[in-house]
């Protein structure tokens, strides 16, 4: 490269690098998403009812999953260990400035959703998912949504906790919102408090907004609209009040 | 005041105060970390900020790098005030932390570019990434990551990381712990070759000696208060004592008084003598050597920072 780059492309570049070349966090980003929608989808062991092809209830689920394991898993935890290591103590002493690290971090989780989508959308299409009633407007408006709600829980807990903490309280989250939430368990085989409980998660409701949008036929976009749109706006504004920077 | 041809790129002239701390304090709840400190650092000088752990280096270094909020008192820094001015400072100023400051995987190549790069809209134009990591002897490492680096090689790291905007000052805390000979030596000509440039340099440590190799003025840190301050040569002297090491303790009681009155007992076996007036070395050593007891040191001159320090703090260090 003949020239230097300026702050927020070294910044985006450092975090990207981080990101991609985590193995761990590729495990979480894409791996798992496209094993779940390959298993579930090929072996018949998911109630996901009569009407639905197993494949159609999957691909909104999955895609939901992901959003979640970029936007809270993958940005908590590497925000944890910022904080952990002095790295966010060290850049406040540089040029760079909060708005241009934030922009960093939103880029980076933005570039790595899209790595997602163009992963994931082809393996569900020749899994045998039908994308043609699909409504892709309302489906990014989701992800956006979406990934505000996620982004703000995953940088609460990064924010508070210590890293190894950190690290292990966003695993956690993410394995009790994959069983919990709705992506690629229905509400129905949940027993009802706890399929109540779930319905107010941002990962069911985002797995139900994203469901309206793509195939049709979800639970209650409505009320789940008004739910993840909730979790978008308190999570972050927590998030403002909260955060420890080291 | 003559042209000063030597003051580098960093354009300040060596007689200027770079920076200026004044009565400040800082607090952390009901502990007073920093008594109402005072001291000063100019362009071309190694400035040490010595002390024990716990002693208020920290705190008021962060304080100066604009880290840290002071209780009260007054610091500039480059003429400006650290806090408030701290985005137009950070173009100019380098740190060095006491403890991590890079993401555990990342490789020490690419966290010198994205530094070089966050300096590179800057006024100044940033230090080269492939030459900064030959400056500090990473070139065998650049590809590993940082959590496998050595104590000594993570701290060079941080030191690459400090001068990546060349800097017209820098804040280098206890860059030289954990490092090994050789990386202490590279690390002490990087940072005289600093201040030679005509860089303001602050080091605080808790390591005396190697304050003492590099540095030219000193401020003395004890339980949040500065006991000395001044250039290195000035606190050595003001300190001026003969050191007494005997190979069985005296017993003072028995000894004539116009000799053991000028003995002072630092510990069993060990004495200093302030301001010995003529002929009392000649006499104190006839005398010794009559009742057999034998001298195993006697030196004279300037004392040593770790003399001055432990004069000063009782011992501890």
């Amino acid at each position: 490269m003949s020239r230097v780059p300026g702050p927020l492309r070294s910044q985006l570049r450092a975090e990207l690098t981080v990101v991609l070349r985590n193995g761990e966090q590729l495990l979480l980003t894409l791996i798992i998403p496209v094993l779940l929608l390959v298993f579930f989808s090929t072996v018949d062991v998911l109630p996901t009812g009569d009407v639905r092809e197993p494949i159609d209830f999957l691909t909104p689920g999955v895609l939901a999953l992901a959003v979640m394991s970029s936007a809270m898993v993958s940005l908590g935890i590497a925000t944890g260990f910022e904080r952990g290591y002095n790295v966010l103590k060290r850049l406040g002493a540089t040029p760079l400035g909060r708005p241009r690290w934030l922009a960093a971090k939103i880029t980076t989780v933005i570039v790595v959703q899209m790595i997602q989508l163009v992963v994931l959308v082809p393996v569900a299409l020749v899994l045998g998912w039908e994308a043609g009633s699909a409504r892709w407007l309302l489906a990014v408006g989701a992800v956006i949504t979406g990934t505000i709600a996620f982004g703000g829980v995953g940088l609460f807990i990064a924010g508070r906790l210590r890293a190894e903490i950190n690290l292990a309280a966003q695993n956690g989250l993410y394995l009790v919102l994959l069983l919990l939430g709705g992506m690629v368990i229905p509400f129905d085989e949940l027993p009802e408090p706890l399929a109540a409980v779930a319905k107010c998660l941002p990962s069911g409701a985002l797995a139900d907004v994203l469901r309206d949008a793509l195939v049709g036929g979800a639970d209650r976009p409505g009320t789940s609209w008004i739910v993840l749109g909730a979790w978008a706006v308190v999570a972050p504004a927590l998030t403002a009040l909260t955060f420890r920077w080291e | 005041m003559t042209s000063d041809a030597s003051a580098g790129f960093s354009r300040i002239h060596r007689t200027e105060l770079t920076l200026e701390v004044e009565n400040l304090s800082v607090r952390y709840g009901e502990v007073l970390a920093v008594d109402s400190v005072s001291f000063t650092a100019r362009p071309g000088e190694v400035t040490a900020v010595l002390g024990p752990n716990g002693a208020g280096k920290t705190s008021t270094i962060e304080v100066c790098e604009g880290l840290r909020r002071r209780s009260s008192g007054h610091v500039r820094v480059l003429g400006l005030d650290p806090h408030r001015d701290r985005r137009s400072l950070a173009n100019r100023m380098g740190i060095m932390l006491q403890e991590g400051g890079v993401y555990p995987s990342a490789r020490p190549i690419d966290v010198v570019r994205q530094y070089c790069g966050l300096y590179s809209s800057g006024s100044g134009k940033a230090a080269n990434p492939d030459e900064l990591i030959e400056l500090v002897g990473l070139s065998e490492r650049r590809r590993t990551a940082w959590r496998r680096l050595s104590g000594g090689e993570k701290q060079r790291l941080s030191l690459a990381l400090a001068l990546a905007a060349r800097p017209a000052i820098v804040f280098l805390d206890e860059p030289t712990s954990g490092v090994d000979v050789n990386g202490r030596t590279m690390i002490r000509s990087v940072i005289r070759n600093l201040a030679d440039e005509g860089c303001t340099v602050i080091l605080a440590t808790h390591e005396l000696d190697e304050a003492e190799k590099v540095c030219d003025r000193v401020v003395i840190f004890d339980t949040g208060k500065v006991l000395v301050n001044g250039t290195l040569d000035d606190v050595r002297k003001a300190r001026q004592a003969v050191r007494l090491r005997t190979a069985k303790p005296l017993d003072l009681d028995a000894m004539p008084e116009n000799l053991a009155g000028w003995l002072v007992e630092e510990a069993p076996g060990n004495y200093t003598i302030e301001d010995a007036p003529q002929g009392l070395i000649g006499a104190l050593a006839v005398w010794l050597s009559e009742r057999g007891i034998d001298v195993i040191e006697l030196r004279a001159g300037m004392s040593s920072l770790e003399d001055v320090f432990k004069d000063l703090t009782g011992g501890r260090s």
